[in-house]
């Protein structure tokens, strides 16, 4: 029976591990094939069953007009609406959720809890139906077609994932902190700034790992919002799909624009491990 | 601590998500009570003809909605099942916990629509290897280009998308929870099915409605992998309600008639929810 089990188990496990490993084993092989191994029927093991050749990698690297790829200027620009909409969703989510956590708000029927389930319903919003009015509202300011536009739909995208995680945050640094730094003469700013913000650090950087991930796997605003002047990586890559670009040097490019934020499920692994992530569903 | 800055804390954060968000909402409103069309841009009033329409005239729209509801349904639960027990076994040691740990969080953390472009090689049905290994048996499923059939490839790549999501919340469950109930059931002699089922189960509960409810929120968004995978196709028979808003408002610029679809959609989106909520909170927590 408990052998049985533990069978199961090992073999379940290996069996998902190769269903995650498989379309990134796939994608790389891929990426050092030439048309040959490619068009002329299914190969699977560089030198046995194909001559790897590192011309997919080599596009990725040429000028446009050499017949490169160009996924430099999507890369920046992805990274820089990322980060900047990130940035500003934590600085105001945490402001926002600090005040939830800690004071109470009364507004007719409106609480607390109605106020932060405000914040977080913002995700059930379907994107389809926000972009049909971004769409016609960026045009008339010209902001399509435009990095700012793209930000400030992201932070709408965003907030509610740092106030969602740092309003549960702020409920466990304890209470007595803050009013330790009000008794020692702190004004309310300087206590958040002061002494509760270095004690929620580990939150911050939950929430900002969320925000980075929403935000760089986004794809559908971006489609929408931009054109030709800016262009977002998975905008550029699913653009490459549809052209002739050869399988090669779109596996290369794909794999190029996955891999930084592999390294976030390290971080976040590391942040589960030790509790941090727990309350933040409850 | 109640004085007046709590004010200057809360208000920043909640206005520039208000301010964004007010005038699209009441503009789609506005928008869907107008004949906004590429030949007539502009916002006259023609009352409710578009939800006429909608309501009475088009088969597409509900049976993109039903679709939508079979495929996040379905791969929501799948999600659920499968991260559970993947949760459940890297909670405890086993050999190489956090590198199973990490090796599953992986599909998360990477974007939807650029994996989608790799899946649609892997699926190829002449040069893809699935279709490669599978002429071992005989068989080559038309992966994208059958109706039936693209369905569930949509769901094996949402399945692979999104289970890790899944996986991290109902792990982080795990383990938050109070190691006393374990030991009394370790006391008593369980076996661990019977401690799974009396024990595990129940104090996961609240975690498992979270979860399963969050996923719904964002599979029921599915659009991305659509676009990329099948385009919808073939014919229609993968288009979710989404995407085809999308066709008819920024494709066929039909403006008044998608936002009155995408009020529509929203509506139903946000019943549905609190009822499914609704419906979970009393089934896992009555049992």
């Amino acid at each position: 029976m408990n052998k049985l089990y533990i069978f199961l188990k090992y073999f379940f496990i290996v069996v998902w591990t190769v269903f995650v490993v498989a379309p990134f084993l796939w994608a790389l092989t891929t990426s050092f094939k030439d048309f040959q191994s490619v068009n002329g029927g299914v190969t699977y093991i560089p030198w046995v069953d194909f001559e790897p050749n590192l011309e997919g990698w080599k596009v990725l690297i040429k000028s446009p007009a050499k017949g490169g790829v160009d996924i430099i200027e999507p890369y920046f620009n992805s990274l820089f609406v990322t980060c900047t909409a990130s940035l500003i969703s934590i600085i105001l989510g945490t402001l926002s959720a600090y005040a939830l956590s800690r004071y109470t708000f009364k507004a007719g029927f409106v609480k607390n809890n109605d106020i932060t389930f405000f914040f977080i319903s913002q995700r059930i919003m379907p994107p389809i139906v926000l972009s049909i009015p971004f769409f016609l509202f960026l045009s008339s300011i010209n902001l399509l077609d435009s990095l700012t536009g793209l930000i400030v739909v992201y932070i709408v995208l965003l907030m509610p994932i740092a106030v969602w995680i740092m309003v549960d945050f702020f409920n466990k640094v304890p209470r007595e902190i803050d009013e330790t730094a009000l008794i020692d003469g702190c004004n309310p700013y300087q206590a958040f700034l002061k002494v509760v913000l270095p004690n929620s650090i580990p939150g911050l950087i939950v929430a900002g790992m969320f925000c980075i991930i929403f935000g760089w796997i986004d794809f559908f605003f971006a489609f929408i919002l931009t054109f030709t002047e800016v262009q977002l990586l998975p905008v550029k890559i699913v653009a490459l799909n549809s052209s002739v670009t050869p399988w090669w040097s779109l596996s290369a490019s794909a794999l190029v624009s996955v891999a930084p934020l592999i390294i976030v499920a390290f971080i976040v692994e590391r942040y589960l491990s030790k509790g941090n992530l727990s309350g933040a569903i409850k | 601590m109640n004085f007046k800055h709590k004010y200057f804390f809360l208000f920043p954060g909640l206005f520039v998500l208000i301010g964004i968000l007010i005038f699209p909402i009441i503009f789609v409103v506005r928008l869907s009570l107008s004949g906004w069309n590429s030949y007539n841009p502009g916002l006259d009033y023609i009352g409710l003809e578009n939800y006429i329409r909608l309501f009475t005239d088009d088969p597409r729209f509900w049976e993109s909605f039903f679709r939508l509801s079979f495929l996040s349904v379905t791969t929501v639960i799948l999600q659920y099942v499968i991260g559970f027990a993947l949760a459940h076994m890297v909670w405890k040691d086993i050999k190489f916990k956090r590198f199973f740990r990490v090796l599953f969080l992986v599909p998360m953390m990477t974007t939807p629509v650029i994996m989608t472009v790799i899946w649609r090689t892997f699926f190829h049905e002449s040069l893809g290897p699935v279709n490669d290994l599978l002429s071992v048996f005989g068989v080559a499923p038309k992966w994208l280009t059958d109706p039936v059939i693209a369905k569930f490839t949509v769901i094996i790549v949402e399945v692979w998308q999104w289970t890790p999501f899944m996986f991290l919340l109902l792990l982080a469950g795990l383990l938050s929870l109070p190691k006393e109930p374990f030991l009394a059931a370790a006391i008593d002699g369980a076996s661990p099915i019977r401690k799974f089922i009396y024990v595990t189960f129940p104090l996961m509960a609240p975690i498992s409605i979270g979860a399963i409810i969050i996923r719904l929120i964002e599979a029921s968004k599915i659009m991305d992998t659509v676009y990329v995978l099948t385009s919808g196709g073939p014919g229609t028979s993968t288009e979710t309600s989404s995407f085809y808003i999308f066709i008819k408002g920024l494709r066929e610029f039909q403006m008044g008639y998608a936002a009155s679809m995408s009020f529509t959609y929203l509506i139903i989106m946000i019943i549905s929810l609190t009822i499914i909520a609704k419906v979970l909170t009393k089934v896992l927590l009555k049992e």
